[in-house]
This record gives structure tokens, C-alpha cells and sequence, in this order.
């Protein structure tokens, strides 16, 4: 028996059947919002605009390539809201996230888990909001950079998630849907300072809470290997690239290979992101420096170390995002600056990690 | 060489016994990795160890530095993505989840989001990631926890992950799924479960030469204590030799 809409009443949640269901005994039965989460959504899910967007974006297999800092001056605006996939020190385009920060662009949202890509855009002072999962350095802790931002006020508003709900977010607008329910967050003071609700199930009677689709302006996703048009395969876990894609209004793509279009072709069941869904395409090798890429290359362990010493201090980052960042002019010069030397110990070359 | 042995070499074959073979664990970094892998090592070949974004079934044979990293599906089963793991737990899959934080209370609730009110806080900490998932979906939770009476609270400053919140039914009321929760706390001083009638903490076993009075000192709400408390044995020859030899020969966790 389908249900014809759910429409918002003054914060209850009204289930109204077809009137020939009702007559046949449905009942006109309100369901109620049990618990909600304190924050407004940073940004309200618009799907009709989403479909619109899509409808307009180009289906042709354009040449889409093009450097970080053109894909950055044409895509991204002041006060956007972006989201990065997968997180910091793994598949992360941290090529993108240094040429944002050059870019001189700013007043972002966030949205999701970080580890060094957060770091870096907070530290440059880019972020305003964010929907909050974890930020943080894991095996090394706290993130002195995310303490001084949150504590100091900088970030004018912390939104709290679970990983699983801000993947399930992605994936409702992936889906086109506003919602998806989930048991995860329920009774937690994270659901409590989050923007998720929790209704009486229609069906079960149950509780159980509702995540708003999640909605990126310009999402940043790095992967192994594209082709011109911004057709993507990935090497090991997914991650949440597939699910973020689809929920990103304008895509860029950052890949450590550009290969044929023929390559794609021969085992499409490998493209995880479709070209409809990529506006630009960006060449970087090593664009998870100094983060890992799985079956290419392994974290820069003593680099990283190195970051997490200097940003103990506000001008310890600075002069670290000066030197490492602001100074130079693109990747291909921070590659240079990192030495052949030094990327090739990195490399896996089949010796396993 | 069982008398020499460091608190988290004692934390890791701790967690590690309570690993049963052939069941899935959701694992975090840190000594809940090497806890794993010891286990996978010695008692749990079969285990299925379970990483947020996406590594099922990996063979753990380096250390992991971070939950999404190629070592968590090394020779693995499944290379997967996050939402899969996710929905994994929610449909009933995972029997263990392995968890820390800065703040526990007295109903296993964790804190690793904020000291201080969330909006303005005195400390900000990472927040959840995937811990109040594996928390809300995994059947039974084990926490790691250094045990001193600034991390074991009557109240957490903020549930990042629920335990049993208030007390009984408290999940099940909230629309957690049922028969979940809390399972054990494993800390450098012993070994805690919680009592099935009131939901509470409770001590099960001691450390070796640890008292219940140093414990009951160190805790900072009203333990309850088991009827016959047990002694856990310290790391035997067989799980240090692995430990040290094996799953973590670089001495990072020592």
C-alpha cells in the first residue's frame, strides 16, 4: 500500500493517504517527531534543484581536463559548501585542497571527517561551519589545529554526526530522496547537537531517526585513474566517493592516472563515478601527498610528523601552510620540492605495504 | 619474561581473550588493532575483522595507522565502502565493536566529542566518527580505558556513542536496536561488565596486583563489585613472543 506524501505540519510529520485508501479503512493517523537534534541544517537539502542542475549538466564525453587551479577558479565560489572524500592521509586530493587555499577563495562550509585536509583548510582559515564526524590526527590525537579553531570561536558552528550518518546524508541525496532512516545516533547527545530527527516509524510504530540529504555545492574526490571525460576507477575500499559524487552539485576529480577512454571501456563494472557527474578533471600524481594511495604509494610518515609538530602553534601553521602551500605556485612545484628522491621511497611498486 | 610486560601490552592480550573465534569485529586504530590481530594470531584464526571504510576479512599483518588505510583490507575478503560496513552492522552482522574515549560513566556511555558544553567548548576532541555506529548497531561494545577518576565519571560531559544511557531500557526506549550495549571495559587496572539487572558498571576481574579498593580509588562513581571477582592472568610467554615478534615489531604500542 503506497503512501502518498509526508507533509510537514507545524513539527508534526502527517501521513495523508489517497482519500480512496482512507475510505477503505486506512486511518488518518499523525505521526509524530519524537526527538530533534538542536541545529538548523547548514544547508537544506534542495532536490528539485538538484535535478534541475543534473538535467542541464553536459552527457557528452567532453575533455574535461584541466589544472587544480583552473578547476578551482571556475567551480568553486566564496562560501560554498564542499566536502572532501576520502580523508586526509588516505585517497585525499590534498592537490585540491592546496590550490583552494591559494586560490585566496574562502567562507566554506564542511561537510564530514577529516584528518589532514581539514587541518590544512582550517588552518587557513577557509572554514565557517561544518557538519562535524571526527576531525582529528587518530593514532596521533587531537588536532591542535580543529582545537584552537572550535575553542577560539573561528568555527562559528560544530555540527555533530556519526560517520555512518554523514554517508547515509550523502547517499539520500545520491538516491534524490530528502531522507534516510537510520537506528544509528538515537539517545546520543550526537544526535542531540545534530540536525537529524526521530519520528514514530509509520510502518513498526518504532523510533527511529531521519538524516537530511546532504547536498555539496563542490565536492573533492581523488581516485587512481579517470579519463578525460571524468570517468573514475578506484583500488581498494570505496570508501563514501560513490555515494559523495552523487550528492556533489559540481564534481571535481583529481587522479593520479588519466588513462583512454578505451581503458574504461574494456571493464566498465569499474567506474565508481560516471562522467555525467564530473565537471573537471585534474592530472595529480601524488595528489594524497603526504597521505597514502592504495597499491601506489604510503604515507609520508616523517612529513606528516612534521605538520603535526609545527601546527601545535598557530604561527608554527602558518609558516608551515607558507612554505608547504602558499609559496608555491602549483603541484608540480611541490612535487619538485618533496624531490624524485624521496616520492620514489614512497612508492609500493608491488612490494606490498 | 610474563613479569615484564607494559599497560598496553596488558590492555592488548586482555582484549585480545575476549575475542571469539569466527565472530566479526568492527576495530579501530590503536590497541583494538593489535588486540585483533593478536587474537587472529593465536586463538580467533577465524575472526572477521571489520574496518569503518570499507576493509573486510584483511589477514592483519602490519600495523594499520589510520581506519582507512590499505592494511585494513590487506589479502583481505572485501574491499568495501563505508555505507556497506555500516548497513553490515545495522542488519545485525557484527558481535563486537571495540571502543575508546576520554570520558566513560557509569552506564558505559562515551565521551570523545567535547569537555565543556558542546556550542562553547573548554576542549574540543575529535567527535564521534564511526564509534557512536558501532556503539548504537554492533551487539556488544568493548571499551578501552585508562582507569583514573578524570575518564571514569558518574556523568559524561557529552554521549558521543550510547551505552546504556540512563539505565534499563533506556536504549530500546531511544530506538536503539534491542539487545545491544555495553559488553565489557577493559582497563590497566581490570576487567568490568556491566550488571544485567541495573544496567551499571561492575567489576569482574583484577589486573594482576591490582586491590578493589585501588580500583573502587580510582573510579569516580559508585562500583558496583562482582560476587566471586576473578584475577586475569598477565600476558602469557605465547602472547607477548607474538605481540612483540609479530604483530607489532616495531615497538609502536610498547
Amino acid at each position: 500500500m503506497a503512501i502518498s506524501g509526508l507533509i510537514f505540519l507545524g513539527g508534526i510529520l502527517r501521513l495523508a493517504g489517497p482519500l480512496h485508501q482512507k475510505e477503505q479503512g486506512m486511518s488518518d493517523k499523525t505521526t509524530r517527531i519524537v526527538a530533534e537534534g538542536a541545529y538548523p541544517l547548514i544547508r537544506p537539502p534542495d532536490l528539485a534543484e538538484l535535478r534541475r542542475l543534473n538535467r542541464a549538466r553536459s552527457k557528452a564525453l567532453t575533455n574535461k581536463l584541466m589544472t587544480e587551479e583552473e578547476a578551482i577558479a571556475r567551480f568553486v565560489h566564496d562560501g560554498d559548501y564542499i566536502g572532501v572524500e576520502l580523508y586526509g592521509t588516505v585517497r585525499c586530493p590534498m592537490s585540491l585542497c592546496r590550490a583552494l587555499i591559494r586560490s585566496g577563495k574562502k567562507g566554506f562550509d564542511l561537510a564530514g571527517q577529516g584528518v589532514h585536509e581539514a587541518d590544512v583548510l582550517v588552518a587557513a582559515g577557509l572554514i565557517e561551519r561544518i557538519d562535524w564526524t571526527y576531525i582529528g590526527q587518530e593514532v596521533y590525537g587531537v588536532s591542535p589545529v580543529m582545537r584552537r579553531a572550535v575553542e577560539s570561536g573561528q568555527i562559528k558552528q560544530v555540527v555533530e554526526w556519526s560517520n555512518g550518518a554523514i554517508t547515509w546524508r550523502f547517499k539520500a541525496a545520491a538516491m534524490g530522496v530528502p531522507f534516510l532512516p537510520t537506528f544509528s545516533m538515537l539517545g546520543s547527545d550526537t544526535f542531540a547537537y545534530s540536525s537529524a530527527k526521530a519520528i514514530e516509524c509509520p510502518f513498526t510504530g518504532q523510533t527511529v531517526g531521519l538524516l537530511p540529504a546532504l547536498i555539496l555545492d563542490v565536492g573533492f574526490i581523488h581516485v587512481h585513474r579517470a579519463d578525460r571525460s571524468g570517468n573514475c576507477q578506484i583500488d581498494g575500499i570505496g570508501g563514501f566517493a560513490s555515494e559523495m559524487a552523487r550528492a556533489s552539485k559540481k564534481l571535481i576529480v583529481s587522479a593520479e592516472e588519466i588513462v583512454d577512454t578505451a581503458t574504461i571501456r574494456r571493464c566498465p563494472e569499474r567506474t565508481v563515478i560516471p562522467w555525467f557527474n564530473v565537471d573537471a578533471v585534474v592530472h595529480a600524481p601524488f595528489g594524497s601527498w603526504p597521505g597514502e594511495m592504495a597499491g601506489l604509494y604510503e604515507r609520508d610518515e616523517a612529513h606528516y610528523r612534521m605538520f603535526i609538530d609545527q601546527t601545535q602553534t598557530q604561527e608554527g601553521a602558518d609558516a608551515y601552510l607558507k612554505e608547504w602551500v602558499r609559496d608555491l605556485p602549483d603541484h608540480t612545484a611541490l612535487l619538485l620540492k618533496i624531490g624524485p628522491e624521496r616520492l620514489a621511497s614512497l612508492r609500493i611498486d608491488g612490494k606490498g605495504a | 619474561m610474563a613479569d615484564k610486560y607494559t599497560p598496553s601490552e596488558l590492555l592488548i592480550c586482555l582484549s585480545a581473550r575476549l575475542i571469539e573465534d569466527g565472530s566479526m569485529a568492527f576495530i579501530g586504530t590503536g590497541i583494538p588493532m593489535l588486540a585483533a590481530s593478536l587474537a587472529q594470531k593465536l586463538t580467533a584464526p577465524n575472526l572477521v575483522p571489520i574496518f569503518e571504510f570499507g576493509g573486510l576479512g584483511a589477514i592483519l599483518e602490519k600495523l594499520p595507522l589510520a581506519v582507512g588505510d590499505m592494511r585494513t583490507f590487506n589479502k583481505g575478503l572485501m574491499a568495501s565502502s563505508i555505507c556497506d560496513i555500516m548497513e553490515t552492522a545495522q542488519r545485525g552482522y557484527i558481535e563486537y565493536g571495540f571502543l575508546g574515549g576520554a570520558q566513560i560513566d557509569l552506564y558505559g556511555n562515551l565521551n570523545s566529542t567535547v569537555i565543556g558544553p558542546q556550542p562553547k567548548p573548554k576542549v574540543r576532541l575529535p567527535g564521534s566518527g564511526g564509534a557512536n555506529d558501532v556503539g548504537s548497531l554492533c551487539w556488544r561494545t568493548i571499551m578501552i580505558m585508562r582507569h583514573d577518576k578524570r575518564r571514569f565519571l558518574e556523568q559524561v560531559d557529552f554521549i558521543t556513542t550510547p551505552g546504556y544511557l540512563d539505565g534499563p531500557g533506556a536504549r530500546e526506549k531511544a530506538g536503539l536496536p534491542a539487545g545491544t550495549g555495553p559488553y565489557r571495559v577493559v582497563s590497566d587496572l581490570g576487567l568490568l561488565g556491566f550488571d544485567e539487572k541495573t544496567c551499571r558498571m561492575k567489576l569482574l576481574a583484577l589486573n594482576p596486583g591490582v586491590t578493589t579498593e585501588q580500583v573502587l580509588n580510582h573510579t569516580g562513581f559508585e562500583l558496583l563489585v562482582a560476587d566471586h571477582l576473578e584475577r586475569n592472568d598477565p600476558p602469557h610467554d605465547d602472547e607477548l613472543r607474538v605481540l612483540r615478534e609479530e604483530v607489532d615489531p616495531d615497538g609502536l604500542y610498547r
